[in-house]
């Protein structure tokens, strides 16, 4: 197992590499610069600021330089922010998409599980079509499309949650996160759902079950205890892509709901040419998921020795 | 007819050989097996009708799609709208509309008592012209069926063309992924060895990469072009296609027709595009017909974080993306473009399935 674990990490360096140089080149090759306003400062100005960040030495020089700093953990300067490194604008941006996208994920299965588990079990019959039809329509209802609905019905009508940010927060009595968590988290629920109702009739149909049925255990027991943990295997390979979705739908929802996460960071960050915070935005979600990838695959060989060898 | 003429009218003929022997083939057992899945085949129904929809749609609506009209800014849909007309010297020097909900902001309504109000637009309801001041007020023939956005352009139209688009960015896009994922997928299996190793490597490290995150820098950091857009999409979505085919692939080249062409001295290339790929062309199709929903979403995304289309241009991405901006003041933009772009994932989804089901059998979950 250990074994398993430390040649996943060595992945890690060449999916970092390839990350950084092609974010590094990319950023770089593009028209435009950080300082380049409507507002035209006076050429010194620029020449110095670059200087400054020491954005006037040749690439390679930036190149190797970035890396040796990422090597001790420094993401750099973010010249939108002057008062804050990179480090900095990551800590306090992060914890708030890592709680919508935990809050999501944990609503996703919260739906998607038993929604999959009484399909499968009432195939073919109301309790299957209807979860089933949920499900569809929650994969073709967009989180841009879902997230303002729910912001007009729960903010503006009910008023039970407050939609304008953080900030403003009123006194509601669902936390500001909670509709931003709901919109992501119904979209991969519906995804959920899917699976499992696919990976429960799978282990349903096989000789164990039918085995299990004639001993007369009961079905509670049968499917608790027997299917759930074969059946939930293209669940669990499901939670390393939709963990990447989270994250890209972290940037629709933080733009709907107006939350002060990563994601907004990130895009704002492109578009103002903020090179270091790119670098850093992108470095860090790269990590994040390849060691989450990591942990999805650790779970799969705790579930299923088969993957082990 | 002369009497030396055989007598054949008696004579059963016999179906030929041929025919009696022909079987079903695969596509025939896969068309017959999906017209039974009736939700696969109003999905197929519907998508044609949307595509056409956006396409001969414009040619059947009396507005351009860039036509803005100041006076007509956020009409309900099918409101009714009144034509102002100014005389001048028996000679009418300009013709404007004006909405219903705004025609009691007229000075010729403000300034008069309720009851001259009230007469007035009653008047104007039963479709006789109404004089005051200097205008003429009367019904118009103009309707904008789901109403107009905050420029005052017709959304119908509008949705025709981001339809356009949005449909063509999806078809465009997968047709590059199927391209790049299945010559891919079918060298690294059919070559094998060390390069599929190595080849399949590289998909597996290219799939922890976050690839969204690539796309949105590209379309931030490159000047902003369709053509651009679906190559991007079209090359971060081929990882899947490429590795369905590999697996095929690599499963069918111990078949003995591939034994049989390679002792008949075939190329490789030559095996590859003319024997084996025709026969992964089944899963090639069930999963393309389910990359077009996902690419489409993808493109609606980047337009919804202003990254995708860039106007004049627009897709359903864009309109979601205007709409959900007035979603309070004008509902109607957002949920006339939302329902047809759910629809369209809906109808390519259950087709999909659908031919999964009727081309794989196997693979079907039922």
């Amino acid at each position: 197992m250990l074994k398993f674990i430390f040649h996943r990490l060595l992945q890690l360096v060449p999916v970092l590499v390839v990350v950084i140089t092609v974010t590094f080149l990319m950023a770089k090759k593009a028209p435009g610069g950080p300082f380049s306003a409507e507002r035209k400062a006076s050429p010194q100005v620029i020449e110095r600021q670059n200087a400054y960040y020491g954005y006037d030495k040749p690439l390679p020089v930036q190149y190797f330089r970035y890396l040796a700093n990422l090597a001790k953990g420094q993401l750099g300067p973010s010249t939108t922010y002057p008062t804050e490194t990179v480090n900095q604008v990551i800590a306090r941006s992060f914890p708030v998409s890592l709680q919508v996208g935990t809050l999501a994920m944990a609503i996703a299965l919260a739906f998607g599980v038993p929604a999959g588990v009484l399909a499968a079990v009432r195939k073919n019959t109301l309790l299957d079509y209807l979860p089933m039809s949920f499900a569809m329509s929650g994969i073709c209802l967009p989180t841009f499309v879902m997230g303002p609905v729910l912001a007009i019905i729960f903010g503006l009508w009910l008023h039970w949650g407050n939609v304008a940010g953080i900030d403003q927060a009123e006194n509601t009595w669902l936390p500001p996160i909670f509709l931003p968590a709901l919109t992501l988290g119904l979209f991969y629920g519906a995804y959920v759902a899917r699976l499992t109702r696919g990976g429960m009739l799978e282990v349903l149909t096989q000789d164990f079950i039918r085995t299990a049925q004639a001993k007369g255990v009961n079905s509670l027991r049968i499917i608790l205890k027997h299917t759930l943990k074969g059946g939930l295997m293209p669940v669990v390979s499901f939670l390393g892509p939709a963990f990447a979705g989270l994250i890209s739908g972290s940037f629709v929802v933080e733009k709907v709901f107006n939350l002060p996460g990563l994601g907004k960071e990130f895009i704002k960050a492109a578009f103002n040419r903020d090179y270091s915070l790119i670098l850093g935005t992108v470095v860090f979600y790269a990590v994040l998921i390849v060691v989450f990838n990591l942990l999805v695959d650790v779970i799969h060989a705790l579930l299923d020795p088969r993957i082990r060898h | 007819m002369t009497a030396d003429a055989p007598e054949i009218t008696s004579v059963a003929i016999p179906p030929s050989l041929d025919e009696a022997q022909k079987g079903t083939s695969l596509w025939k057992d896969a068309w017959r097996r999906l017209r039974r899945n009736k939700l696969a085949i109003i999905g197929l129904i519907n998508f044609v009708l949307i595509t056409l929809f956006c396409l001969i749609g414009p040619y059947f609506v009396p507005y351009q799609s860039g036509e803005q009209a100041r006076s007509l800014q956020s009409c309900r849909p099918m409101e009714p709208i009144y034509a102002r007309i100014q005389e001048r010297k028996g000679k009418i020097v300009r013709t404007d509309f004006i909405p219903e909900s705004k025609i009691l902001d007229e000075n010729a309504f403000i300034t008069v008592s309720k009851e001259q109000r009230d007469a007035g637009l009653a008047q104007l309801k039963r479709g006789e012209p109404l004089k005051a001041g200097r205008y003429t007020y009367q019904i118009s023939a103009r309707k904008h069926l789901l109403g107009t956005d905050a420029l005052g352009r017709d959304l119908l139209v509008r949705m025709m063309h981001g339809g356009r688009i949005s449909i063509g960015v999806g078809l465009a896009a997968t047709a590059v992924s199927i391209l790049i994922g299945v010559v891919y997928g079918a060298v690294s299996g059919y070559l094998g060895g060390n390069l599929d190793i190595v080849m399949m490597r590289i998909v597996d490290i290219l799939y922890t990469i976050p690839f969204t995150i690539f796309v949105i820098l590209l379309m931030v950091f490159l000047p902003p072009s369709i053509f651009l857009l679906f190559m991007a999409i079209g090359a971060v979505e081929w990882l899947t296609m490429a590795r369905i085919v590999r697996g095929e692939i690599s499963a069918l080249k111990h078949r003995e027709f591939v034994e049989a062409a390679v002792s008949l001295g075939l190329g490789r290339l030559h095996i590859i595009f003319r024997h084996l790929i025709p026969n992964v062309l089944g899963s090639v199709i069930v999963y393309s017909t389910l990359t077009v929903p996902q690419v489409m979403l993808l493109e609606a995304v980047l337009s919804f974080l202003g990254l995708g289309v860039q106007p004049p241009m627009s897709s359903w991405g864009v309109l979601i993306d205007d709409g959900a901006k007035t979603i309070e003041t004008t509902p109607w933009l957002l949920l006339f473009p939302a329902a047809i772009f759910s629809l369209t994932l809906f109808s390519l989804n259950f087709l999909g399935d659908g031919l999964r089901d009727a081309l794989d059998p196997k693979s079907s979950k039922d």
